[in-house]
């Protein structure tokens, strides 16, 4: 298997900028602050930086979404670059980080600086969460098969998947709600996360309904904040002054329909065909990894990717979930060990990949997994857009 | 006066679904060949590969697949809670939409109930809507 791709790239640095619920900084600002930590980290010079890479690009989106596009950023740090991308279609937010290292694996540049950059917090500071499609008077494109019926977010969307799933396998809010409570234990641990607070089962059983089965703690919290990467050739990797972070394989594919509501099935998602297509890269299983950090736009998408992945069979997160223990930080699979965009922030995906290397490294101060930390599996994505990779310890 | 729905933007290949309604029938294209209901509209048939797809209009009955209650408020010119539901078409399996439920009362909604479709005129566009058959 070592001819996969995935193998000649590395991660070898890694940054965060803070991270806030209203930190009315610029979204280059933080971008750059993110972004000379991770050279830094790589034990690089801005100079050494020969390809840039981000999610999704310029524009577009709801406010404070979309951050910085390559170009902006390219200039303000007079970066030379072989190779460029930014794109929003993809094997969601990663689809940034493995278009990296196969830029990387193909020679097309040795370091490779990846960024998602959100202000979210802040652009939408004035009210409530924005819905997509609000306040037009029309709609095109695939839009059109959702908002003309008022659903105006993808809470909407995905709850229609998780009501499925609860009427086909019997899950109940009490299963599904150990995942918002589990992380928000672990985000009070993490310096960084916006809400430290405790939350009992009944203070989410009991926070306002937004659309069943998703209560408020269903669904992240927006925040201003950037999370950058170097992607390195992984001859680099020995000379990195941190321990870099292998790719041992990544899953990329989609074989549903690509549709929110046309899916094939509804209790699964794209996630399946991801998790599947990364299982078929390499020899490790879901009894390998050691900590899993997987999307939680929604905390339903953790509970699928649970599924997806093999963490448990399909139709069976529910009880696997049931009490919180396997989950926790001491339990036999360590979830969103930073809290997970419910309670550490939004920071779309990028929050969850950033995670894995600190955990990798032991870097995790207080909310550090005790075991011995060698692999980690990570999933970003909802609905029809799903991506995951497994990484290890490069040395 | 019915309350503010943002409306699809008509174009050559939607136009026939979002004004079929205009006779009480609902339309999705169908392919000539092998019968098979395509949807979203497309050009080609994905089973067989024909071009001779058109739209046909079908019973308009159809089941609950999946449903959410929504209770935010995304839009202030909108009354919650409503209902967003999926349902599959009796036609064919995998023939769904993604629509309001109405005319029933929100605790009556359940997954696997049988449901007809109902037009919002907002000529020349019909919104399908569905709403119990029984």
């Amino acid at each position: 298997m070592s001819d996969h791709f995935e193998h000649r790239a590395v991660i070898s640095g890694i940054g965060q900028s803070d991270v806030g619920r209203r930190l009315h900084r610029t979204d280059l600002d933080l971008t750059i602050e993110a972004s000379l930590e991770a050279i830094a980290d790589a034990g690089l010079a801005v100079r050494d930086i020969d390809g840039i890479s981000t999610y999704p690009g310029a524009g577009g989106g709801p406010a404070g979404f979309a951050g910085p596009g390559t170009p902006e950023v390219q200039d303000a740090l007079r970066l030379s670059v072989n190779w460029h991308r930014g794109g929003i279609e993809g094997p969601a937010q990663m689809s940034a980080v493995i278009d990296a290292a196969m830029a990387v694996a193909c020679g097309l540049a040795r370091h490779v600086l990846v960024y998602r950059t959100v202000t979210e917090a802040s652009a939408q500071g004035g009210g409530g969460r924005q819905g997509i499609g609000t306040g037009v008077p029309q709609i095109g494109g695939a839009q059109q098969w959702t908002i003309p019926f008022r659903a105006y977010s993808a809470a909407c969307w995905l709850a229609l998947n998780a009501n499925r799933h609860f009427a086909v396998y019997g899950t109940t809010r009490e299963q599904l709600g150990m995942i918002p409570v589990n992380q928000r234990k672990n985000a009070a641990l993490n310096p960084k996360a916006v809400y430290t607070d405790p939350m009992s089962l009944d203070d989410y059983l009991s926070a306002r309904m937004i659309t069943t089965p998703f209560g408020l703690f269903d669904c992240d919290a927006p925040v201003d904040g950037s999370t950058a990467f170097v992607v390195s050739t992984a001859d680099y990797a020995p000379d990195a002054p941190r321990p870099a972070a292998r790719f041992e394989a990544v899953g990329t594919a989609l074989r549903g329909r690509p549709s929110w509501d046309q899916f094939d099935d509804m209790t699964t998602m794209a996630a399946r065909d991801a998790a599947a297509s990364m299982w078929e890269r390499t020899n490790l299983t879901p009894a390998d990894v050691d900590v899993a950090e997987l999307y939680d736009g929604f905390s339903f998408l953790t509970l699928c990717w649970l599924e997806s992945l093999g963490f448990c069979r399909v139709g069976e997160a529910g009880p696997f979930l049931e009490g919180g223990t396997r989950i926790a930080l001491d339990g036999e699979l360590p979830v969103n060990t930073h809290g997970g965009q419910l309670s550490a922030g939004r920071l779309h995906g990028f929050g969850h990949i950033h995670e894995a290397v600190v955990q990798l490294r032991g870097e995790g101060g207080d909310r550090q997994v005790k075991k011995s930390v060698d692999v980690v599996a990570v999933a970003n994505g909802g609905g029809p857009i799903a991506g995951c990779m497994v990484l290890t310890r490069a040395r | 006066m019915e309350p503010f729905r943002v409306l699809p933007r008509l174009d050559d290949k939607n136009e026939f679904f979002w004004t079929s309604g205009r006779d009480g029938r609902l339309r999705f294209l169908c392919c000539g060949d092998c019968e098979y209901f395509i949807h979203p509209p497309s050009p080609v048939c994905p089973r067989c590969w024909s071009r001779a797809v058109g739209p046909r209009p079908v019973s308009g009955q159809a089941t609950l697949h999946s449903f959410t209650v929504n209770h935010q408020r995304w839009s202030p010119d909108i009354d919650q809670p409503y209902v967003i539901g999926l349902v599959q078409l009796a036609e064919q399996e995998d023939l769904r939409l993604t629509t309001n439920i109405v005319n029933v009362a929100v605790e009556d909604v359940s997954i696997g109930m049988g449901v007809r479709v109902t037009f919002e005129d907002h000529d020349p566009i019909f919104v399908p809507l569905f709403e119990p058959a029984a």
